[in-house]
């Protein structure tokens, strides 16, 4: 696989800790749902970096990435607080064809995101738009606080089309007043609340880190779901 | 350090589906397809000769580990109960992951089924009760929940081998897609 040249097109700070690069990597071959990334930097002198990181955009629409600053990081830290437009940089890919959704299968499905683990999960949120579908889809998002909801407009603007997706918040640290939304972490009884029923043999996929994922499918398999229908993607303490 | 890695002392976690909980007493290690299938009870695999192997471990995702130190049953010892002529095997797991390796990367001394990592019994999140440990090849082939091999003639991609991911997987060529 090899490696392009990207040129960072366009930024958006989605919240303090968060930004999405929008870049344009000619030769690019498309991406599915779901899928990542290889991000390679080069230093002046030559010292080079690489990570992994989760596709945001849809299919066919210009790759975008949302990464999140991790304070050790070797890599985000540049690209959350100091990439420009006109920057360049590399990528090779896309990589992944497990935790991808392509919106061929009729069944629901349920998509539960830990704060940064919405990256990915977003991907299917915005091709079951771009592609219309019809088929149920509901995303259950864990936050700290309001402020760290990312995709939080572009979230409210995609339930109110009305298409069968969905949005469920919690925020586990702080809430705003008036706050209706969950308040607390991924549990079994707050999944048994918004899981789609077992019977429906929905499609499940989790993404954020390894507690988060862990409680997410122990507490569906608890709710009647086969393991075999739950799909993960883990953040290590020092994944990216 | 093989070419494109960093170095953590984490111990991050990479699995495509959920941790399985497999009780011990249903636990079984079992190798098909030889003249016979064999298989040893969880308390039939501790019994056997082990190894303490300190391995740096090297993850697709770029993340490698330095002196990590296990405990396990060198495949070699597994292998020497069963009559074949095999070139291949696939390693199964309980969750229905699977992965290929040659059989010359399981023998010589390269790769065990470990049981105990750092001192402590393995955590389910890690591959508890056992799991395959090849260090010589990028982590994904050092299947979790291992419950067995399979051996065949002819090399037969795993999971992560039909999800885009190469066949052999060595660190040190940066053998981690097709067509690397």
């Amino acid at each position: 696989m090899t490696w392009l040249t990207a040129e960072i097109a366009a930024v958006n700070q989605e919240t303090p800790r968060v930004r999405t690069l929008e870049l344009a990597a000619r030769g690019w071959p498309g991406h599915r749902a779901g899928q990542h990334l290889d991000l390679r930097l080069t230093a002046e002198d030559g010292y080079q970096a690489q990570r992994s990181y989760s596709i945001a955009s849809a299919p066919g629409e210009p790759l975008a990435l949302t990464v999140e600053r991790l304070d050790d990081g070797e890599v985000s830290p540049y690209l959350v607080d100091e990439a420009r437009e006109g920057d360049r940089l590399e990528v090779r890919g896309p990589i992944g064809g497990y935790f991808v959704w392509d919106g061929d299968e009729p069944q629901p499905s349920l998509l539960i995101a830990g704060g940064s683990g919405v990256v990915p999960l977003m991907a299917m949120s915005r091709h079951h738009a771009q592609i219309e579908s019809r088929a149920p889809m509901r995303l259950v998002v864990s936050s700290r606080t309001l402020a760290d909801v990312i995709y939080r407009e572009e979230l409210n603007r995609l339930t109110a089309k009305g298409d069968g997706f969905e949005v469920v918040h919690t925020l586990t640290r702080e809430q705003p007043p008036g706050w209706t939304g969950y308040t607390r972490r991924i549990d079994p009884e707050l999944l048994s609340e918004v899981a789609f029923p077992a019977a429906e043999a929905p499609r499940v996929y989790v993404c954020g880190s390894t507690r988060f994922v862990d409680a997410a499918a122990d507490g569906l398999i608890e709710a009647g779901y086969e393991p075999g229908w739950i799909r993960t993607e883990r953040f290590g303490a020092t994944g990216s | 350090m093989p070419p494109g890695q960093y170095l953590t002392d984490d111990f991050p976690v990479l699995s495509a589906g959920p941790t399985p909980h497999t009780p011990l007493e249903e636990w079984t290690f079992s190798i098909q397809g030889g003249a016979e299938p064999v298989s040893w009870t969880w308390d039939e695999l501790r019994a056997l000769p082990s190894e303490e192997p300190t391995v740096d471990i090297h993850c697709v995702t770029r993340w490698s580990k330095l002196d990590t130190t296990w405990e396990g049953v060198s495949v070699d010892t597994l292998l020497d109960a069963v009559e074949h002529d095999s070139a291949y095997a696939v390693a199964f797991c309980d969750g229905g992951y699977t992965t290929n390796l040659p059989l010359e990367d399981l023998t010589g001394g390269k790769a065990w089924v470990a049981y105990r990592y750092g001192g402590d019994e393995l955590d389910p999140e890690h591959g508890g009760p056992a799991r395959l440990l090849v260090p010589h090849l990028y982590f994904w082939k050092s299947a979790k929940w291992v419950r067995g091999l399979s051996l065949r003639d002819e090399d037969e991609p795993g999971f992560w081998e039909s999800n885009g991911y190469h066949l052999r997987g060595d660190p040190w060529l940066e053998q981690r897609y097709w067509g690397d």
